[in-house]
């Protein structure tokens, strides 16, 4: 039990997907303007990221890997190099299915992620969780640990941003720095703040 | 007025850059500036797969069923980044594993499907190939300039070679270990950003401004 804490302590805050490797950026810079559209963006990262990493990791395990279709006779048949475009594939095709339970049974939720839930796709941390799965040997219960545990530590320091950047509406700075520039410096700052956390071991 | 082709080749290199003013393919750009190395090749990658990817759609883009146009965009650029992975791993197995999962990550760079869906969909072949190398090169010497300043001040060294000879070795240099860090790679780009901003003034952002009106509005209401 105490391993698998470990492991959502370190995929959520020594090893932020967002802080430390930088995945999903481009969405982490473009909507964090507001603490709601942050936290709805989170929240979907966190979901879609909660489900993909351990479906990733089955698909890998007893299609892919090198030796995985032995069940079926082919023992000796390394699908590997088609990760990429199958990890793409279900993430897209999970997107959906996650649209469309939310939109069944949350329609309140389902209204708020609005625009970001499809978005989801082509964020880079989804992809990068599961090719960090594959990289690092994860068996399926570690997984579903790493696929909550990094999506929550997404979460989280989206709504760092987001707050940092409500305050600083109200602040003079200097012209050419206005806007993205300034952003990119918080989350420098942001990012040595989590720097601290590391070697946090239980 | 220039040649359509110098000018969608030229454009992306600072007046639309990808990474300073479009804020697009962040990710891989601050990931892998650690050595001047890793972001050579990183580019190297992009450009190539960015360079085939803009060509190839722009090739069928008339054949392309609006709805389906995505994952046929998708579906290309990742055949693309699998050969360009399998390419690295095979002839630079020790590059490939420094850069881990950033190559394959390629494939949800917002650069490749955002030139794909917003210049290759609407243009000819040709133009479309000068963008994808235009922006590719945007994008590389953005990498190469935070790579260079990242080794040369983590570790006084460029390429392996001593610039700064470093005190442990007898010389006067202090190596920054902060430049090691992942943090450094965004003061850089965001000390980059206002240089470019302050030199192209007309690129400054009036965001902020906007955003302040929109809540004196609100809070009238």
């Amino acid at each position: 039990m105490t391993e698998y804490l470990n492991l959502f302590l370190k995929a959520a805050f020594v090893e932020n997907l967002a802080l430390s490797f930088f995945l999903g950026m481009c969405m982490f810079l473009a909507v964090s303007k507001r603490i709601e559209t942050a936290l709805g963006l989170g929240l979907a990262v966190l979901a879609v990221q909660t489900v993909t990493v351990p479906v990733n990791n089955l698909i890998h395990g007893f299609l892919l890997k090198d030796g995985a279709l032995s069940w079926a006779g082919l023992g000796d048949l390394d699908l590997g190099f088609l990760s990429l475009i199958s990890f793409i594939g279900v993430i897209a095709a999970m997107v959906q299915i996650v649209e469309m339970v939310l939109e069944r049974y949350l329609p309140a939720l389902h209204q708020g992620l609005g625009i970001y839930l499809p978005l989801v796709t082509v964020n880079c941390a989804i992809l990068g969780g599961s090719l960090f799965m594959v990289e690092r040997h994860y068996g399926f219960a570690e997984s579903v640990v790493y696929g909550v545990g990094s999506g929550f530590g997404w979460l989280v320091a989206i709504l760092a941003l987001a707050g940092v950047r409500e305050k600083l509406k109200y602040s003079d700075i200097p012209r050419g720095l206005q806007g993205m520039g300034i952003t990119f410096i918080i989350v420098g700052l942001i990012s040595l703040g989590f720097l601290g956390l590391s070697g946090v071991h239980l | 007025m220039k040649h359509p082709m110098i000018r969608a080749f030229i454009n992306p290199l600072i007046g639309e850059n990808p990474i300073t003013l479009q804020v697009l393919g962040i990710c891989s750009a601050l990931a892998v500036t650690k050595t001047l190395a890793t972001a050579l090749i990183m580019s190297a990658a992009v450009i190539c797969v960015l360079t085939l990817a803009n060509g190839s759609i722009s090739l069928i883009r008339n054949h392309m069923p609006k709805n389906v146009r995505l994952i046929i965009q998708i579906t290309i650029i990742s055949s693309l980044v699998i050969v360009a992975d399998q390419m690295l791993k095979a002839y630079a197995y020790g590059m490939s594993k420094q850069l881990s999962v950033f190559v394959g990550l390629i494939v949800t760079n917002c650069i490749i499907l955002g030139r794909a869906e917003s210049f290759a969909m609407k243009n000819p072949v040709r133009l479309s190939v000068m963008d994808g190398l235009g922006n590719g090169l945007g994008y590389a010497w953005i990498l190469v300039v935070v790579g260079s300043v990242r080794e040369v001040l983590g570790t006084g060294k460029l390429l392996g070679a001593t610039v700064l000879r470093t005190s442990a070795d007898g010389g006067w240099f202090e190596p920054a270990a902060l430049m090691l860090l992942p943090p450094s790679a965004f003061f850089i780009i965001g000390l980059l950003i206002w240089i470019i901003r302050s030199l192209k003034p007309a690129q400054a952002e009036s965001e902020e401004f906007h955003a302040q009106l929109s809540i004196e509005g609100e809070d009238k209401r």
